[in-house]
């Protein structure tokens, strides 16, 4: 048997959002928070994003990873009532905000939380979810494992390298492989456009004279025990190769930025419902979930290419989080304006992928957080027909952020094309 | 991509700002009076950093050197300013001799005055001594 341990607000993970969201959730007076890391460290996937670009907009510097996130871990550290657990894995979590982890000293141990935020991030999609034809051989990694061999644990994962997708972690590994002496032979993105942000094209691609094949894949690895080759396709608009097209690349190692995942088993465990758009929990604009008193922020909610955004997004959740644990009583029981507020739906129309929050307090004044779902030289962003936003050279690499005002709302309900509490957020060309 | 047409005298090339995550399409024109004429930029760093792209190319180096006593092999290290690009190569070969010992604090002077450009190179992150790590 375990004792059961209690506070405030428990949040899981100790990376980016996690860290924002509990030096927000203290600031907003919550009096105990609990972070629950598995890492042996807080800082998340930052410690091992060793390159700089990080919090140009949040602190008007650019920093490297590692850098940002010490930002935010002596505060968080500094402060008596924010409990780290490290080397701390969380097992399960009920929607009656439940937790059992697996800790090095304590063992098993139960926790429970008058308010929880979920802050796991996400993980990187695999060989496995691409279905690649060819052997399987030693020499294919995930962009981010290798990050984290070559820029933590010092080891090279190979010396001639194919790099299947276009997203940024696979480009600053494009750049960080050539530095450290490696040849990379090529960058290979299904799409006809690239997956990762224009500045890592050129910073990591073009001034090192790195080739970006669009529109095509990899269609075969080669290699018994290690990867001595790929064979590379231009696809047409289906993602069909092309045959004929093939061409082959010796190389010893191949690796994958294809994309990544929110990582919600245990947000799933909880009963969390998910978008299946972003992957990651259907929140309202204090981030909070569908079951009262679970928040949701950072990688884990949608995935975001910059941090700075992921640290905002948990100042917010972790607010909330803290306003929700002090409206509870002793007993757990809320005693004041739970539920019933009106809320409603916002969804995505023509050329947009996904927005986000997905529900949103009448009349509350939010910033939505978008996605394109194609490039497009110029748009309006409108919202139920009321034109909310004109933006320029979008892509869907890049998060769009749009501000809801009262005005808004005011036209929105006068003209009646609030109708059904659902409005659709739609990105016309113009 | 960097694309340079030279007709005569004249120079013009397209280009990616990497300054911050919006990515301005660039273009500059070389006149035949040797002045440049930019567009394209949305803020006044553009324009600097295209003016800059041409005349004197920089990058932050960003990467790791070898590090004794603490609980991961390798430190995070970058250069404080923009090195000029042709000196990435030979600042790496530098830093790949580097080894230092923990405990190591953001901010500490691993290399001064890299290659003789003023510009130091720092630690990114705090590294305790293993033995300090409980």
């Amino acid at each position: 048997m375990f004792n059961t341990h209690y506070t405030d607000v428990a949040i899981i993970g100790g990376g980016p959002a996690g860290l924002a969201a509990a030096l927000a959730a203290r600031r907003a007076g919550a009096e105990h928070v609990t972070v629950l890391e598995r890492n042996h460290e807080l800082g998340g996937i930052l410690q091992q994003c060793i390159h700089n670009g990080f919090g140009l907009h949040r602190f008007k510097e650019e920093l490297t990873g590692p850098e940002y996130a010490y930002r935010f871990i002596p505060q968080v550290e500094a402060d008596p009532n924010i409990h780290v657990y490290l080397n701390t894995m969380v097992l399960s979590l009920s929607p009656e905000k439940e937790m059992t982890a697996v800790h090095p000293v304590h063992g098993l141990i139960s926790l429970k939380a008058k308010s929880v935020i979920l802050a796991m991030g996400c993980r990187e999609r695999t060989r496995g979810a691409l279905s690649i034809p060819g052997t399987r051989p030693a020499g294919v990694y995930t962009a981010g494992t290798a990050q984290r061999f070559v820029n933590m644990d010092g080891f090279m994962p190979g010396k001639r390298v194919v790099i299947l997708g276009s997203g940024d972690i696979g480009l600053i590994m494009a750049r960080r492989f050539t530095m450290e002496g490696a040849k990379v032979e090529a960058v290979v993105e299904i799409m006809p456009y690239p997956a990762g942000l224009a500045r890592n094209i050129a910073q990591c691609l073009e001034d090192f004279d790195i080739p970006l094949y669009l529109s095509a894949t990899v269609t075969k690895i080669h290699g018994k025990d290690r990867v001595e080759g790929v064979t590379v396709s231009q696809v047409d608009n289906g993602w069909c190769p092309i045959p004929g097209t093939e061409r082959y690349i010796p190389c010893d190692t191949l690796l994958l930025s294809v994309g990544l995942i929110p990582e919600n088993e245990l947000s799933q465990e909880a009963e969390v419902s998910l978008d299946p758009r972003t992957g990651g929990p259907i929140v309202d604009e204090n981030r909070e979930t569908l079951i009262s008193g679970i928040f949701a922020c950072g990688n884990v909610l949608h995935v975001h290419d910059l941090v700075d955004y992921v640290s905002d997004e948990a100042e917010i959740a972790g607010e909330a989080a803290a306003r929700y644990a002090l409206k509870q009583t002793a007993d757990g029981v809320l005693n004041a304006t739970n539920g019933k507020v009106d809320k409603f739906a916002i969804k995505p129309g023509d050329g947009v992928r996904y927005v986000l929050p997905q529900r949103v307090t009448k009349g509350a004044e939010v910033d939505l957080y978008l996605r394109v779902s194609q490039p497009m030289d110029a748009i309006t962003l409108s919202l139920s027909g009321l034109t909310l936003a004109r933006k320029r050279q979008v892509r869907p690499s890049e998060m769009l952020k749009i501000r809801l005002k009262a005005q808004h709302w005011e036209s929105l309900l006068e003209a009646g094309n609030a109708e059904g509490r659902e409005l659709c957020l739609a990105a016309e060309p113009r | 991509m960097a694309i340079d047409t030279q007709i005569g005298q004249e120079l013009k090339r397209k280009m990616t700002c990497i300054v911050c995550p919006t990515g301005c399409q660039l273009e500059v024109e070389k006149n035949a009076d040797g002045k440049l004429s930019i567009i394209g930029f949305q803020c006044r760093r553009g324009e600097v950093y295209a003016e800059n792209e041409i005349t004197d190319p920089r990058r932050v180096l960003t990467t790791t050197v070898k590090i004794r006593n603490a609980s991961l092999p390798l430190l995070p290290v970058r250069t404080t300013e923009a090195i000029p690009k042709e000196l990435l190569a030979k600042a790496m070969e530098i830093l790949a001799q580097v080894e230092v010992t923990a405990p190591v604090r953001t901010g500490d002077v691993i290399v001064t005055n890299l290659l003789d450009t003023g510009i130091d190179v720092i630690a990114s992150r705090d590294m305790k001594r293993t033995e300090d790590v409980a």
